[in-house]
């Protein structure tokens, strides 16, 4: 545990000489589509990608970098996620970007450096590296946010977004803080064995826990925490939203994970109750507030932070009676849904990418009129989307929402059972809003007859994206059985 | 042969490429690619009837793979003789549905069409599945096609029938996902329906799980007090939207009681069937009543399904053989009636363009080949001797005298009020004199819908006459049922 071990760390390392070296040969393209950086980003993010599936099956987990960091099935398979994640958005973003004069060599690295941030959240084993990487990608963002300096909105979303990520990097910072004076240890396996041996300081420890899972909550957009999602979502450029919107979700779940459960499962009767006031609130206000938009982008963002919450429903049945034996079968069911959610909710924003043209944001739902007579083929892969994020089978979003509801079910507790019939109950409401999406599509006049104007790519991604939400949905088994592997071993070490 | 598979899948397939193929300029290649498809669904529904074997109660045509090893979910497919005639009937009436819809769609037509042969496709996996979760993933999936159909070729309030529909079928079944998961848990990790029928299960364990199970199938069937989406859905849906519905959608709410809230709950079925039955009986007399007074055409045949909805749920829970096969055979013989009924409606409306009872008037004289379909089939409606419509009720009202006289003498007021709201309509729209110039101007049916009539009338002639080949189908499976509901499942 105390080389360096720098094989472990490998995709890291490149990721981050590659950044250098798009960052770099930028300054020599003169290329007004930016094709060398855009395809020298997209190879780094296959090879990085790539990289992390092939060691995703390593069996052992390993340590690096004197124990700061761990590679680990759940950090190699959600790496490889945000970097297929990045990928897509990339895709989706090129042509978004190049007709609203963004397409810069910052949009490739900054993208490539959130992802570092991202990756390395992924792998930490040591508070400091998870503050280390939540650091690297938020800023990254903020200033992926502010891209287009002249437009009034994305800088007011990004300042917002600043100074929220700011405190709620200061929450967490201070609760870690908090967890090492009672603990002694900025090291999580050391964390969890000072917590497993008794509980020296319990005061100080639940307290820092408050301010930890608070910290947590604002970055995965939790309620009471979601305040800067609406506004950041709709402010920040479609494509930047997309980028939001998708990798960093999955780090939120993992540093999640690598906080609450890898290191203070002790502690998971104090935290557990937070959590279930923290997803209930979601779905709650997610779901309420999502009904009354019409602009699309803040009713997707609603939409995330309801599906936030379902998520971390999953989370709170981790711990049921003092027993962890269901606790494989919960964070594996939350992993699987942040995982599909990211698959669905890129391909939501990548349409509403596709629906904007130059000089003209399709944002509000009403652009979506009539689409099924503009572009069916769109149309339909839309409706796979919205029928997934509503819950409806055959898709993906069905299986992540059963995944969570066997998990709060199967205990046999019945307040467990009380708050499936809940989650079950808002979803509902939540199926009202999606299915207006394609009530616009398919039954509304479309105020626009040009059909969808997509490059190739992006046409062929699109499908591939909307495909997987279906063949997703028909197999789910594997993926299944992915995010379970990844997350007992991430339990047993 | 794997037929029960082909039986789901080629009509899903076959609308999936019309979907991914079908243009707007290739019309009539498109509607004669989903009629050999739906006829090819229809035949390889056939060795089903042939092959089955009447004497055993077990499931047979039975295929078991495992799909979703991490929930031990399986592809676990079979009928037995409660669900097997409902396979052949579904392909069927999309088979009529396709004819129906040959003219009087213009618009999006592989999509109408596409719509229907997956709807039918995942129809017909709701009958055959075995595994908890392969039932709630096709019951939940007819909803998106339907949905569609509703929305895009419906009424002038398409919209909003649309989404009543969805949300209402949606809240229901969702109780029942949790009610799933809740025996998957208690059985130890099974999806298996059969397994479930088995499984011992406390008292209060079995009245939530009954309730849950009724939110979701009193919603599908519909049940009084929960009936209020399918006069809006019927209305405003196209008629062939209204046919599946009327045909086949309900009747999966029915099959629901009988598969699951029947043998897995049965001391909570055998405590609340006063409930049952109460509703049941209010559907039959109060909506009755409603439909008598109706000036739609489609809401009067709406209302008029609810109140035959009420008879099936009232068969099921009084416990003998005579209502829960009397029940089956009414939810046969609905599928042809109410959905002949609507084609009729739907003939009516492709001339005038108008429900109202009102803008007719003497049909008859203009059109005498339909009238005499239209009340060939209003008199199966209302349950005359030698029809379809008169076997199920019947034997419904047999078996509840036999549960108890007076009620049975409640049940059989319905075939006075089914009378007076049909008959009456068939007075004022086909009878008299010629109401207006729309109705001199009208022409009498074509060949195609000569056809489709012809068809659902032999069919229901045939079930009036002869009944035994659908009644020695389910009798083993129904006994067993019975049997099995008799015995308590509370751990001693």
């Amino acid at each position: 545990m105390n080389d360096m071990n720098w094989l472990a760390i490998y995709p890291e390392i490149l990721l981050l000489v590659m950044g250098c070296v798009v960052a770099l040969a930028d300054l020599w393209v003169t290329d007004e589509q930016r094709r060398p950086t855009y395809w020298l980003t997209q190879l780094t993010l296959v090879v990085v990608g790539g990289m992390h599936f092939y060691y995703y099956d390593a069996g052992v987990t390993t340590y690096a970098m004197q124990g700061m960091v761990v590679a680990d099935s759940m950090g190699h398979l959600l790496a490889g996620f945000a970097c297929l994640a990045t990928l897509i958005t990339l895709v989706y973003a090129r042509p978004y970007a190049a007709s609203r004069d963004m397409l810069k060599g910052e949009l490739f690295i900054l993208s490539l450096f959130a992802l570092l941030g991202i990756n390395v959240m992924l792998s930490a084993n040591n508070f400091l590296v998870i503050y280390l990487g939540l650091e690297l990608m938020s800023l990254s963002l903020y200033a992926l946010v502010a891209l287009r300096r002249d437009h009034a909105v994305s800088t007011e979303a990004a300042m917002k977004y600043f100074v929220l990520g700011a405190l709620a990097s200061g929450f967490l910072l201070y609760g870690l803080s908090m967890m090492y004076g009672a603990t002694g240890s900025l090291t999580i396996p050391e964390v969890f064995d000072v917590i497993s041996k008794g509980i020296p300081n319990k005061a100080v420890l639940v307290f820092g826990t408050v301010f930890v899972v608070a910290g947590l909550a604002f970055k995965l957009g939790a309620a009471p925490f979601h305040m800067w999602v609406p506004d950041v979502y709709q402010g920040a450029p479609t494509a930047v939203t997309l980028l939001i919107g998708g990798a960093p979700k999955l780090a939120a779940f993992a540093i999640t994970v690598r906080l609450l459960v890898e290191g203070m499962i002790g502690l998971a009767v104090d935290w557990q109750q937070m959590l279930v006031v923290l997803s209930v609130m979601s779905l709650l206000i997610g779901n309420l507030a999502a009904i009354a938009q019409t602009n699309l982008k803040r009713m997707l963002a609603y939409s995330t932070i309801a599906n936030m919450g379902f998520m971390v429903l999953g989370m709170t049945a981790g711990v049921v009676d003092n027993s962890t034996v269901w606790g494989a079968n919960a964070y594996s069911a939350a992993m699987f849904y942040a995982v599909t959610y990211v698959l669905t909710t890129l391909g939501t924003f990548g349409m509403i990418i596709l629906l904007s043209r130059q000089g003209h944001e399709a944002e509000e739902i009403k652009d979506l009129a009539g689409l099924a007579k503009r572009s069916p083929w769109f149309a339909l892969v839309m409706t796979l989307f919205m029928f997934s994020l509503a819950g409806v089978p055959p898709t993906v979003g069905f299986y992540a929402k059963l995944a969570v509801l066997q998990a709060l079910v199967v205990n046999g507790m019945p307040f467990y059972i009380g708050l499936a019939v809940f989650a079950v109950a808002v979803s509902l409401v939540g199926a009202f809003y999606y299915l207006r999406i394609v009530k616009v599509m398919f039954f509304d006049a479309p105020t626009d007859t040009a059909p969808l104007a997509a490059p190739a790519d992006v046409r062929f991604v699109m499908t591939l994206n909307g495909a997987a939400v279906l063949v997703f949905g028909l197999l789910p088994g594997g993926l299944l059985d992915l995010c379970r592997h990844a997350i007992r071993q991430a339990l047993t070490t | 042969m794997p037929y029960l598979s082909l039986a789901i899948f080629l009509p899903i397939v076959c609308g999936g490429l019309l979907l991914a193929i079908g243009r707007d300029d290739q019309k009539h290649a498109v509607r004669w690619l989903a009629l050999v498809a739906a006829v090819a669904s229809f035949l390889v529904t056939l060795p089903l009837i042939h092959l089955f074997d009447t004497a055993t109660a077990a499931m047979q045509f039975v295929e078991n793979q495992p799909w979703i090893s991490r929930f031990n979910i399986r592809y676990h497919l079979g009928v037995d003789g409660i669900s097997m005639w409902f396979v052949p009937l579904t392909a069927f009436i999309t088979v009529i549905v396709v004819i129906a819809a040959w003219e009087v769609i213009d618009t999006r037509v592989n999509q109408y069409l596409g719509a229907f042969l997956i709807l039918s496709g995942l129809m017909v996996g709701v009958f055959s599945a075995l595994d908890g979760m392969l039932f709630y993933v096709f019951f939940e999936a007819t909803l998106i096609p339907m949905y569609i159909i509703i929305g895009v070729w419906g009424g002038a309030n398409r919209v909003y029938a649309a989404f009543k529909f969805f949300l209402y079928t949606l809240a229901g079944s969702l109780l029942m996902l949790i009610a799933l998961i809740y025996l998957y848990a208690q059985s130890g990790g099974s999806f298996d329906i059969q397994t479930w029928h088995k499984l011992p299960l406390s008292g209060t364990a079995q009245t939530w799980l009954f309730f849950a199970f009724l939110a979701a199938f009193s919603v599908k069937v519909p049940m009084w007090p929960v009936h209020t989406w399918l006069p809006d859905a019927h209305v405003e849906a196209p008629t062939g939207g209204s046919v599946v519905l009327a045909a086949i959608m309900l009747k999966l709410g029915c099959y629901g009681f009988l598969r699951f809230s029947l043998p897995i709950a049965p001391d909570a079925a055998r405590e609340w069937d006063w409930l049952i039955i109460t509703m049941s009986l209010i559907a039959v007399v109060y909506i009755g009543l409603v439909a008598l007074v109706q000036k739609d055409m489609k809401k009067l045949v709406a209302y008029s399904s609810i109140a035959h909805m009420g008879f099936v749920t009232l068969g099921f829970f009084i416990f003998n053989e005579l209502g829960v096969s009397g029940g089956l055979v009414q939810m046969i013989a609905h599928g042809f009636v109410s959905g002949a009924m609507f084609l009729c409606i739907g003939v009516l409306y492709d001339r005038v363009h108008s429900r109202e009872i009102a803008a007719y008037g003497g049909v008859v004289n203009t059109m005498p080949k339909f009238t005499a379909f239209a009340v060939f089939f209003g008199m199966a409606n209302c349950g005359l001797p030698a029809t379809a419509g008169f076997v199920g009720e019947w034997m419904v009202i047999l078996g509840t005298v036999q549960y108890d006289f007076w009620l049975g003498g409640v049940a059989a007021t319905a075939l006075i009020f089914g009378a007076a709201y049909t008959l009456w309509m068939v007075k004022r729209v086909y009878f008299g004199d010629i109401a207006n110039d729309d109705v001199r101007a009208l022409t009498d049916i074509n060949g195609r819908e000569f056809l489709m009539l012809a068809v659902l009338a032999i069919a229901t002639l045939y079930m009036g006459l002869y009944p035994k080949p659908f009644t020695d189908v389910m009798h083993e499976s129904v006994t067993e049922l019975l049997k099995h509901v008799a015995l308590t499942k509370i751990p001693a």
